[in-house]
């Protein structure tokens, strides 16, 4: 591919080469993009379990007096509440209400927070996080070179790490818990982002290689976890029906119109004055009472062809949205796209056209997820 | 898998062998492993006209889609129906069972553009 010398390696680098990973630049950083094929990694994911590598991810800590109260500024969810250990989706709006990234933030400690945003607008994040600084008073570290960050999902996942501890799979979801291992401490979060159980764990990156091994060598076969790269990644996410930024979401689309109503707290310190409001707050609020004119929704198409962002939605030949993901589901079987579509035409059982240039292939809006492990 | 030297290859990573008035095109190994799992495959219906320079059908991946090229002027006398019913055959043996599409050509000459195993594989060794 592209020269490799400018972009970032991550912790487990060693690790992908030797298990003869395909790597491509992504977000400024060195990537798996599969090891075996796509299609077969997927599977692997839902049917058994899958590691990958989101070293890439940010990972940004705060902590101190006013911690929690500069979180709930940029953060359109509530964090304010939040119990030690737990995680919470959210946004970061702009003034408009557009989507400046998606982010989990999980609450250490009394007073430390851990934000995990997007490779790609991790400086993006620092730099609207010091313009918006004022007189709260916080520490803010940017961990993310000298920590790395896996995943494990699958349903063979907690199973597998029962062997390893009696307390992690017991956590909830949207739980975490810190553990102590080789004198370094691990925050292991039952989260992620393929639709699949799972724990997503941040350790310090001299313990990468070792921790991987340590943690594999419970596995009662080698086909239990496999290596997994962002390729799959991306078409779970998919058929999970979860957002990613830069196509479900940007800043110029707001999260009422992603239909993320789930990670928005309209009233947020509207009758707490000791919880901060958010930037993007009342921009929202106007959306939400007139009602967002664009909805997004999924949409399940025939034939054999993958739909892709940016293709036209057609109904009677007129364009009444967009393609912001697509895919051919390898669960399902059949092409798969979310879309971003007027509000009127999103119905479910509606029938829609994707526009593929030399033809039409027809579909019918399904609500998301198209898939879902529970 | 090796390259096979009794054919040609292109810059946009097809192969094309020629033999009579025949020529048979795939795209290479290096093209199936950039574009990852091939998940489908539509070739221009036989009987169809090519000049130089057209596209003979479309490759799609999980990844991307990508367009097959003839430098060839002819006409489609077959393609792979069983390569369109399983796609995954790009992958699996693109220079065997793989292949794309036949065409029955005007002029078998090779434009000089085309490059032999050699050259190709020494621009586009595999990893």
């Amino acid at each position: 591919m592209s020269t490799t010398s400018e972009m970032t390696q991550t912790p487990f680098h060693k690790y992908h080469v030797e298990h003869n990973a395909k790597l491509v630049s992504y977000a400024g950083w060195e990537m798996p993009l599969l090891y075996t094929s796509i299609i077969e990694e997927h599977r692997q994911v839902r049917t058994s379990g899958g590691l990958f590598d989101v070293s890439h991810m940010g990972r940004i800590r705060f902590s101190g007096r006013d911690a929690c109260r500069f979180l709930d500024r940029i953060c359109t969810r509530k964090i304010h509440g939040t119990a030690i250990g737990q995680a919470r989706y959210t946004i970061i709006c702009n003034e408009r209400g557009g989507c400046l990234d998606d982010a989990l933030v999980t609450r250490l400690d009394e007073n430390a927070y851990l934000m995990v945003c997007n490779a790609a607008n991790r400086e993006k994040l620092l730099q609207h996080f010091a313009r918006e600084k004022g007189e709260f008073v916080f520490k803010q570290e940017d961990q993310t070179t000298r920590t790395a960050m896996i995943a494990l999902q699958g349903p063979k996942v907690m199973e597998m790490l029962s062997a390893f501890s009696s307390e992690i799979p017991n956590l909830k979801r949207y739980r975490s818990t810190t553990k102590s291992l080789l004198m370094a401490k691990f925050i292991i979060s039952r989260t992620g982002y393929t639709g699949e159980d799972g724990v997503e764990v941040i350790l310090p990156s001299m313990f990468a290689g070792k921790a991987v091994e340590m943690m594999l060598k419970n596995v009662d076969s080698p086909d239990m976890i496999k290596p997994c790269g962002l390729g799959a990644r991306d078409s779970l996410r998919l058929e999970a029906g979860m957002a990613l930024y830069g196509h479900e979401i940007d800043e110029d689309t707001d999260p009422l119109t992603a239909n993320l109503h789930f990670a928005i707290s309209l009233d947020k310190g509207i009758d707490d004055p000791e919880v901060e409001k958010f930037i993007g707050q009342e921009a929202l609020r106007r959306i939400a009472e007139s009602g967002p004119a664009r909805t997004t929704t999924g949409l399940v198409l025939e034939g054999r062809r993958a739909p892709r962002q940016g293709m036209a939605v057609k109904r009677d030949g007129q364009q009444v949205g967009v393609v912001t993901s697509g895919c051919l589901s390898p669960t399902l079987d059949k092409p798969i796209a979310i879309i971003r579509i007027d509000a009127q035409h999103a119905e479910d059982g509606t029938s829609l056209g994707v526009d593929f240039g030399k033809q039409i292939q027809e579909g019918t809006v399904t609500p998301l997820p198209f898939y879902s492990s529970r | 898998m090796s390259t096979p030297s009794d054919r040609l290859y292109s810059e946009s990573h097809e192969w094309y062998q020629v033999s009579g008035e025949t020529v048979t095109i795939g795209i290479t190994q290096y093209a199936a492993n950039e574009l990852t799992d091939i998940t489908y495959v539509e070739m221009q219906s036989p009987g169809t006209a090519i000049t130089a320079g057209d596209s003979l059908g479309e490759v799609e991946s999980v990844k991307t889609t990508s367009d097959v090229y003839s430098p060839f002027t002819g006409e489609i006398s077959e393609i792979n129906e069983a390569a369109a019913g399983d796609p995954a055959v790009l992958n699996r043996d693109p220079y065997g069972n793989g292949w794309l599409v036949r065409l029955n050509v005007v002029d078998a000459t090779a434009p000089d553009t085309l490059m032999d195993q050699a050259t190709y594989d020494e621009r586009y060794p595999l990893i």
